[in-house]
């Protein structure tokens, strides 16, 4: 009688242990797939971009003339329209984020603090088309009518700076328009995570500082902000990651120029993402189609670099304040 | 002496609040201006017709007769739904599983690795994810015409989707307690079972929170589909042909400058924002309640 049950207790264990370890590569076959589409994307993108890449090697980043029936393909003016919009983005969308960041973390009354920050994530909540709607026929015309001139006017004067602030007949879709509508779309992003990284701040550290009697601000600008100071970098760079790749609103509001280098921060621009989203399907030149997959390869690198970063610094942050001491 | 700089440093307290309150409303002002404006635009477009109808012919200045504006999104909205559906099927099954290695058998140095890799991935531009749906049918693809297709389109979006459900299934797994998993092996239970019959389950909530949350990620792109689905006046007529969708469209209509597209283009913006809106919604209610749950349990 038992030597039967034995057989069949053994049987199962061995069953049980073939199905475990058949689990355990399954489910490890399956995180191979997921993780092989990054190397796949690069793969694809470089093998599809070699035309270009041999033909004109490392002067397709420098070059400024972008003219597909004569075969010449620059990159520069849509890496520099990337660069453009994305720093404005940041120098108007950083310190509003880190103003709500703070708020949030270490001056609101604990009743707001969750439905402020659930309004700040519906940002991020609304499609990117959708900020191009309405980027082009609410924040354009004001733009055009209101804040470019002003620009001109005033930061037009300065000298130095001044070149980059001539009014052009751009209509309102240029490169400062694009900047403006890609800092309210970093806001969720770079605010939700600094907020988390100054949350993370141990009590006792505001409570030292508060103990030998500084004031809200002076506490958090001495406890809280240093300590957060990786995480809300590794924020930030988040952020830019996310301007970089934005393709639909800025396409809708960028003036798509693609020809010759900006001149002017209120004239039509072009970035990788909007040259791709507009020429891909409508070129007529194969040259021209992998030179625009060669433009994504560059963003790709571009952003793949930037997430790296900003992951490390977000991560260290965490890994830190989640350690008992 | 020292009154005077302990006024100032009040004073200078205070004005730093404002001015935190003052980023608070600066962020709030846009997001009141785009939600207030699709109402609007939206709402005078939208009815049962608009929703079920096919799409209208564009009013143009020889042809501003009463009659082209008379149409809906009906195809845009089938052709969502059905590459979303298809989409989230293969997503979805994929990316648990992916996300059961990481929380269960990932504690290694690769484990972390392709945790990592998975949130790079998640950082991959959505208009670089196109190009690379789009090259992989370039080189497929029989003919030139084959590349756009309601297939690709959905394969771009499960390269949106995976990330999303990858980390969403990885984070409530890890949530559950060791004390779920020691009893079930000192129950003689074999880890495959412990982990599809009890550890799944008890994150399970949060993981259909993932995927609702994939789909509202990738319900809203317009880039990818741009250069996979491309887009198609008559609807969805196979996974091999080109198929509409609302993301795109909005982008298409919303550029066109002709008078109905563009207020049609709002209509489509209010149903693709309350479709967004509900599904976050939904998943956040479903968190919160969850977490509540092992709030008080803990």
């Amino acid at each position: 009688m038992t030597a039967p049950r034995g057989r069949v207790a053994r049987s199962h264990r061995r069953r049980d242990r073939v199905l475990d370890n058949l689990f355990v590569v399954g489910t490890g076959a399956a995180v191979g797939v997921v993780v092989s589409f990054v190397a796949a994307i690069s793969y694809l993108l470089v093998v599809q971009s070699l035309p270009t890449i041999r033909l004109f090697g490392y002067r397709y980043l420098f070059g400024v003339e972008w003219n597909a029936p004569a075969s010449i393909f620059g990159a520069e003016p849509i890496i520099v329209g990337t660069l453009i919009t994305s720093a404005i983005a940041l120098l108007i969308g950083v310190p509003i984020s880190l103003g709500i960041a703070m708020f949030l973390s270490e001056e609101a009354p604990g009743w707001l603090r969750t439905p402020l920050a659930a309004l700040v994530e519906l940002l991020a909540a609304v499609p990117s088309v959708v900020y191009g709607l309405w980027g082009l026929l609410v924040l354009v015309p004001i733009m055009q009518n209101q804040v470019n001139p002003d620009l001109a006017a005033t930061l037009g004067r300065v000298p130095g700076i001044g070149p980059w602030f001539q009014l052009e007949p751009s209509g309102g879709t240029d490169l400062v328009t694009a900047g403006v509508i890609l800092s309210v779309m970093v806001i969720p992003t770079i605010s939700a995570i600094s907020r988390e990284a100054m949350s993370a701040v141990p009590r006792s550290q505001r409570e030292a500082a508060l103990a030998i009697g500084a004031t809200r601000w002076e506490t958090t600008r001495t406890a809280v902000l240093p300590y957060a100071s990786s995480g809300i970098f590794g924020a930030i760079i988040l952020g830019l990651g996310r301007a970089l790749g934005e393709t639909m609103a800025v396409t809708m509001t960028v003036g798509n120029h693609i020809n010759g280098l900006p001149t002017s921060l209120l004239g039509q621009g072009q970035t990788i993402a909007s040259a791709i989203a507009n020429e891909l399907n409508n070129t007529a030149y194969p040259l021209e189609r992998t030179a625009l997959i060669e433009a994504g390869l560059v963003l790709l690198l571009v952003t793949l670099l930037v997430n790296v970063v900003a992951r490390l610094f977000v991560r260290r942050v965490f890994r830190g304040g989640e350690t008992p001491s | 002496m020292k009154t005077r700089t302990r006024t100032r440093r009040k004073v200078t307290d205070l004005t730093v609040r404002l001015l935190m309150i003052g980023c608070v409303a600066i962020a709030l002002i846009p997001l009141a201006s785009i939600l207030e404006t699709t109402a609007v635009q939206g709402g005078r477009v939208i009815s049962w017709h608009f929703l079920t109808s096919a799409e209208p012919i564009p009013c143009t200045i020889t042809n501003a007769t009463p009659t082209c504006s008379y149409g809906g999104i009906f195809p845009a909205i089938e052709g969502s739904f059905i590459m979303l559906g298809v989409a989230a099927l293969i997503a979805m099954p994929l990316g648990i599983l992916a996300g059961i290695y990481l929380a269960e058998f990932g504690q290694h140095r690769w484990g972390r690795l392709a945790s990592f890799i998975v949130d790079v991935l998640s950082g991959v531009p959505s208009i670089v994810v196109g190009l690379f749906v789009y090259s992989l049918f370039y080189i497929l693809a029989a003919n030139p015409e084959d590349v756009y297709s309601a297939f690709s389109g959905s394969i771009a979006l499960v390269v949106i989707m995976l990330p999303v459900v990858v980390r969403t299934t990885e984070e409530s797994l890890r949530l559950v307690p060791r004390s779920v998993r020691e009893a079930a092996a000192a129950l003689g239970i074999p880890r495959y079972k412990a982990t599809i019959r009890i550890v799944l389950p008890t994150g399970g909530a949060a993981v259909v929170t993932g995927g609702i949350l994939a789909v509202a990620r990738a319900g809203g792109e317009a880039a990818p589909l741009l250069l996979t689905a491309l887009g198609n006046r008559l609807g969805f007529i196979g996974f091999n042909h080109p198929a509409e969708a609302m993301p795109p469209l909005i982008y298409q209509w919303g550029t066109s400058g002709y008078g109905n597209w563009v207020a049609d283009a709002w209509g489509m913006a209010l149903v693709l924002i309350l479709i967004m809106l509900s599904l976050s919604l939904t998943a956040r209610l479903i968190l919160a309640r969850r977490a509540r749950l092992i709030g008080g349990s803990a």
